[in-house]
């Protein structure tokens, strides 16, 4: 059997490249380990310079409560707004907050106060979520405030008080949002890129022309160029699953052979992708820059960083249009919230309409050119 | 074996091929001979089916290479210009390799390749990459035909090839046309035209003879000169001055020339002999014609 001698030809071009084993090793590593900690959202150890003008029992009660509520780390206490903005300018602290003079009085006398929260907004998270933390803890200190003051018998304060439950990953790790997306990322750059380059690669040197005159039909040479990532892919998402479980204790709430049944069905449509790429380019170079090029925007725009309901509409409508967001969405839904393939149906519809709509594109723009 | 009729090929405006005919026996060198740029390497793609011609058709071994280009593929052998193996397999390996996407072993066509592929089997653990240009030219020629071709397709084997290297390989050519196998080889060299059995000169896409190299010769139709002086660039400038000198130009250490009345003159200090023709000499007057032509 041809594709036998072809596949096993490959594998021994893969194993004799002095670079390419030890990214497949290297990479898949990288992006477990060592990624996931980098890759954070989450807000904390916001630094606050604190500016208290007033010096009195309620404004020291006020830092004390902001300093124990684990969001933010006091790093000065100034005395005054110049002072402060200094520290903002040398990076030093995130958010200002001046306690103005006459706090207290104005608070035990007319019932009512203000504070100044300033942010430095150059991150906007960390400056918009910052200022919210901020102000949830000065709201909670003014009810304890009045609560203590009007302590009227018989009359219940009307509070609302909300108490969040955070389904499917109870404690807002990012880790565990994170993680089974990192797995995507991995596979669109091994079962996408590399064939894709491999093939460029023997159209450069010129081995293109050699198999041309064989009886090898263009389908065998381009299944045989394929599979062998196929493998790859899979031996090395098999490896990120112990990873995941070992490391970070994050195992599949659903099946892994639903992961498995649609990182198949990704990985069919990506390496389309790079057929098509393929078959367009020259060289190495253009094919890989034209890669980068739509692998980029198409993980900004596949909800891994920012939620795809974040984006404009427009944007929203190209998502429709970017294979990696539905096999982020599958990745997150099977491991956070246990899917199983009937829940993943449109998904399932969208991944299968890619694989077939980039695979005869590979085909129909293959010519017989070399 | 081959035979070819009015083949045009176009890339953009550019002519490469230009109503090419030519055919070929059996078991025989068939030499296209041009310089760079003739449409030699196009020509070779078409035949190879590589390429698709614009018009005209081309028979391979009594197939055409364009409805029956898949049969063409199993009993053709094709050496492209440029070194075209793995360069990160072994000898071994590319060898082992072509012979089984032809689903053939080694073994069964030893016979045909032992000439050529025992000088190279002492370096058969080492990478195709590594070898010198003349042992990277035996490797292909040994691929090219593991497979037992009927027909061979050489395009510029002997490129960038050492002359003791060159004068091998044509050996190895004698050898494989004792086997029945029609070789078709381009070459940009004139002194191996002398090596084929029939030549086809080419320029710039156009065939101006095809003939077997002595006959070629033999049509020459004026008296050859070689003069040779102190100074050959001064001579050379002299004698394009002069109104009875019809061309003139440089070949080695001598200066070819052709006299419009065929009997050259006497000029002081100057030496000067008659001469046979080499190809190269034909070639220029046939180069001259077709100038004249258009």
């Amino acid at each position: 059997m041809v594709l036998k001698y072809l596949i096993e030809k490959e594998f021994k071009q893969i194993r004799r490249n002095s670079f390419l084993p030890r990214l497949i090793l290297i990479f898949p590593c990288l992006i477990m380990l060592v990624a996931p900690w980098i890759v954070n959202l989450e807000v904390k150890d916001i630094g606050l310079n604190v500016i208290d003008h007033d010096h009195s029992t309620y404004s020291g009660k006020l830092i004390q409560k902001i300093g124990s509520s684990g969001y933010f780390r006091i790093t000065d206490l100034s005395g005054s707004y110049a002072e402060a903005m200094q520290s903002i300018q040398s990076n030093e602290s995130d958010i200002i907050l001046e306690i103005k003079l006459g706090f207290e009085s104005d608070l035990l006398k007319e019932g009512s106060t203000q504070v100044l929260i300033a942010a430095n907004a150059v991150n906007g998270t960390k400056g918009g979520l910052g200022s919210n933390y901020l102000a949830q803890i000065i709201n909670e200190y003014s009810t304890e405030i009045r609560e203590n003051f009007q302590p009227l018998p018989n009359t219940a304060i009307p509070v609302i008080d909300v108490v969040p439950q955070n389904r499917f990953n109870p404690h807002l790790d990012y880790k565990v949002f994170i993680v089974p997306a990192q797995m995507v990322l991995l596979l669109t750059i091994l079962c996408g890129f590399l064939p894709a380059l491999n093939i460029v690669g023997e159209k450069e040197t010129g081995t293109i022309e050699q198999i041309n005159v064989t009886p090898v039909v263009k389908f065998t040479f381009i299944i045989a160029k394929l599979i062998p990532y196929w493998i790859i892919g899979f031996v090395v998402l098999s490896l990120c699953f112990v990873i995941a479980a070992l490391v970070y204790g994050i195992v599949p709430t659903g099946s892994l052979l639903t992961v498995y049944l649609f990182a198949g069905l990704f990985v069919l449509s990506y390496s389309g992708i790079g057929l098509v790429v393929s078959n367009y380019s020259g060289t190495m170079q253009q094919a890989m820059f034209v890669m980068f090029f739509f692998t980029i925007i198409l993980i900004l725009m596949s909800g891994m960083f920012t939620p795809v309901n974040n984006m404009p509409q427009w944007a929203q409508i190209v998502t429709i249009f970017n294979p990696l967001k539905y096999f982020i969405q599958v990745m997150h839904l099977v491991y956070l919230k246990g899917s199983g393939v009937w829940a993943l149906c449109s998904q399932f519809i969208a991944l299968l309409g890619f694989a077939v709509f980039f695979n005869t594109w590979a085909i129909l723009s293959y010519r017989k050119k070399a | 074996m081959v035979t070819v009729q009015n083949i045009t090929k176009q890339y953009g405006k550019t002519e490469a091929l230009k109503n090419v005919s030519f055919s070929t026996g059996v078991g025989e060198i068939f030499g296209i001979i041009g310089p760079d740029g003739a449409g030699k390497t196009t020509l070779f793609r078409i035949l190879t089916t590589l390429l698709l011609p614009d018009s005209g058709t081309a028979i391979v071994n009594g197939l055409d290479v364009v409805k029956d280009y898949k049969q063409i593929r199993n009993n053709v052998g094709y050496m492209p210009g440029r070194f075209s193996l793995y360069q990160d397999l072994t000898v071994e390996e590319n060898l082992n390799f072509f012979a089984a996407v032809f689903n053939t072993t080694v073994k069964e066509n030893y016979y045909l390749i032992k000439g050529i592929y025992k000088q190279i089997e002492p370096f058969k653990k080492r990478k195709a990459g590594a070898l010198s240009g003349g042992m990277k030219q035996k490797l292909a020629l040994s691929c090219a035909l593991v497979h037992k071709p009927e027909v061979l397709f050489l395009d510029e084997p002997t490129t960038g090839v050492d002359p003791v290297s060159r004068k091998e390989f044509w050996e190895m050519l004698k050898d494989l046309k004792k086997q029945g196998i029609t070789i078709l080889v381009s070459t940009p060299y004139m002194d191996e035209a002398a090596l084929c059995d029939h030549i086809a000169l080419i320029q710039l896409g156009r065939i101006m003879s095809i003939n077997t190299p002595q006959q070629i010769v033999a049509e020459y139709r004026n008296k050859l000169y070689a003069t040779k002086s102190e100074s050959n660039y001064r001579l050379l400038k002299q004698l394009k001055l002069r109104s009875d000198v019809a061309s003139c130009y440089i070949s080695g250490e001598y200066l070819h020339v052709v006299f419009k009345n065929n009997t050259a003159p006497f000029i002081e200090n100057v030496e000067i002999h008659n001469i046979q023709p080499t190809i190269e000499d034909c070639f220029i007057q046939l180069m001259g014609v077709n100038n004249v032509d258009r």
